[in-house]
């Protein structure tokens, strides 16, 4: 008896997955190859939709308690983003680099990466980003959650812990809420309005130069890049350009705001044919 | 060796959705350029069976059903499991849906089931050498990629209010066939609590053929109501930047932009919005642009096909009543 209550859990592993992006307002210019975008110059910041995932797990964290650990995929510049996490107040950062991964765009490759890591480290409960807005793919959470067996639940803007075992969800669709009940383990991809992320404090700064940030790459995973990087891809990305100029518009001139009004209603009606 | 293309139907409340008649129209499109068979799923509840014989209008050679309680309402488990099994026995070549939230729900977690990745949010589709290749927006419309399927079967979700719609021939008939199904234990572990609607009967931004949106220059949430007339009047919805949103001045599911939602409408009248680059991002492919605000300067004017420099609140108003006027002639 004694045993099978030390056997159940009250604290849960929490992992977030996070992804390093450019910030939203960075201009975003074309690589000379055509494959890929321009990195330097580029602000780096920690995917907008991933802080709503860090927040809600620290969240689960002071609740039922537990560790919340950060993993990550991406180039050694990707350690900023994980100690913003580990400032924000997660445990410990996984960053996974490796250079069979440069250029992968398939969301299957990183997803079997991620899912190697969540297995080794063990999970109740993955929160991540709804997508992240480099690619805008929003794949790979619910990939991992395939690869794992688990559930997924997506574009959640509202959760509740039933217990320490179930949350229930409220999942954004149009024109409307899908409330949705689901046990751990589960993977949770996370819409904005679901949180107020925090900020790092200064203390949590200092802090977070301590805590453990594992570097990996793949052959220590015991994966073969190969198989999960590029070279394994089932996609590839042929070629990224700037989308076409769109034309000179039109100001509406006019001696007042209701002239220009009727002019506007005007062209809409007989030039654009919209109304 | 894989063949047919196979579209993925959406319903709600057994009505299917019209992402669903542009995905027929560009599977129609993309079956015939490869001479292969246009091939339909459509899971539902009870009742579901009758619209399926109809599909045949949209070129559709074979509707797969599967009808039962358990699908009344999207949930992945039961139909990534139906749809799973269905890709693995038929085997087609292709395998597309509308990119809503049920069809990026469900195709990654299919495509990694089949053991391929997926093509997300796509605006265009082709075939080089006969693989296909997506067109889609990344940066939220900043830049665009072409990216090309290498694995079997090659799968693809398709952004709604873009691909074209073909007129159906009322002629055909599609041939039916029932699925059965079961369920595992694994596919049940998530429980539908409601689906709840909002009020309003509005479209949603992302299926609009109009959007109505406001920025800070509408100075407050009172002053919205404007916009809702006017977006009433042309049959469209109401949006809002990232100021008003954060503001609390609408709520989070009205915002447009790149940490909100990418629309593509025929309509986008910009009111009192400057036109931030997240902004733009997500509305750049409208296809009229219509931006009014007082500061000639605002980005919002680069990107606007029609461009009034004035106060909004003097100019709506006006507009409003012209644009009744024109609806009655």
């Amino acid at each position: 008896m004694l045993d099978k209550i030390h056997l159940r859990r009250s604290i849960v592993d929490i992992v977030v997955l996070m992804k390093q992006v450019p910030d939203t307002e960075a201009a975003i210019k074309v690589n000379a190859a055509g494959t890929g975008i321009v990195e330097d110059d580029i602000k780096w910041v920690m995917n907008p939709y991933c802080e709503f995932a860090v927040e809600e797990g620290l969240r689960a964290r002071e609740r039922f308690g537990g560790v919340v650990t950060v993993v990550s995929i991406g180039p050694s510049r990707a350690v900023e983003a994980v100690r913003t996490a580990l400032a924000m107040g997660a445990d410990r950062g996984i960053l996974v680099d490796d250079a069979a991964l440069w250029g992968a765009s398939d969301s299957l490759g990183r997803g079997r990466v991620l899912a190697r890591v969540l297995r080794d480290i063990g999970f109740d409960v993955v929160f991540c980003g709804k997508q992240a807005i480099d690619d805008d793919m929003a794949q790979v959470g619910v990939v991992v959650a395939e690869l794992l067996g688990v559930p997924h639940l997506t574009f959640v803007n509202s959760l509740e812990w039933l217990d320490e075992r179930r949350l229930r969800v409220g999942r954004q669709v149009e024109g409307g809420t899908q409330v949705l009940e689901s046990g751990l383990p589960v993977v949770v991809t996370c819409q904005k309005g679901l949180n107020e992320p925090r900020y790092a404090s200064l203390p949590g700064i200092m802090k977070a130069k301590k805590k453990p940030l594992e570097v990996k790459d793949l052959a220590g995973l015991g994966l073969d890049g190969g198989e999960v990087g590029k070279a394994g891809d089932t996609t590839e990305v042929l070629r990224v350009e700037v989308p076409p100029a769109r034309q000179a518009g039109k100001l509406i001139e006019g001696e007042t705001a209701e002239e220009k009004a009727m002019r506007l209603a005007l062209v809409l009606r007989q030039e654009a044919k919209v109304i | 060796m894989a063949s047919g293309v196979l579209v993925i139907c959406e319903q709600r409340g057994g009505v299917i959705r019209k992402v669903t008649w542009e995905v027929l129209s560009e599977g129609r499109r993309l079956a015939s350029q490869l001479g292969e068979e246009l091939l339909a799923v459509l899971v539902g509840g009870p009742g579901i069976m009758g619209g399926a014989e109809g599909l045949g209008q949209w070129g559709v050679r074979k509707v797969y059903v599967a009808e039962g309680e358990q699908f009344t309402d999207y949930r992945t488990g039961p139909y990534v499991r139906v749809i799973g099994e269905l890709a693995r026995r038929v085997e087609p070549n292709l395998i597309l849906m509308g990119a809503s939230s049920t069809g990026k729900d469900l195709v990654p977690r299919l495509a990694a089931r089949l053991g391929v990745g997926a093509l997300s949010d796509c605006v265009g589709l082709r075939f080089m050498d006969g693989k296909l290749v997506g067109r889609r927006p990344i940066y939220a419309g900043k830049l665009y990629a072409e990216v090309m399927c290498k694995g079997v079967p090659q799968v693809a979700t398709l952004r709604p209010n873009v691909f074209e719609r073909l007129e159906p021939d009322v002629s055909l008939r599609a041939e039916v066939e029932r699925l059965e199904v079961c369920l595992e234990e694994v596919d049940l572990r998530v429980r539908q609590v409601e689906l709840r609607e909002e009020a309003g009967g509005r479209p949603d931004l992302t299926e609009a053929e109009v959007i109505v949106s406001g920025g800070r220059g509408m100075k407050g949430p009172e002053n919205y109501g404007m916009l809702e007339e006017l977006a009433d009047l042309l049959g469209g919805t109401v949006g809002a930047s990232r100021a008003a949103v954060d503001a609390g001045w609408r709520p989070q599911s009205d915002q447009v932009g790149q940490t909100g939602k990418v629309v593509t409408p025929n309509l986008y009248i910009a009111c009192g919005i400057s036109g931030s680059i997240q902004h733009l991002a997500g509305m750049g492919t409208s296809k009229v642009i219509v931006a009014i605000n007082k500061d000639p300067d605002a980005p919002i004017f680069q990107k606007a096909d029609y461009g009034v420099v004035d106060d909004l609140f003097k100019v709506v108003p006006p507009f409003i009543e012209e644009v009744r006027k024109l609806k009655a002639e």
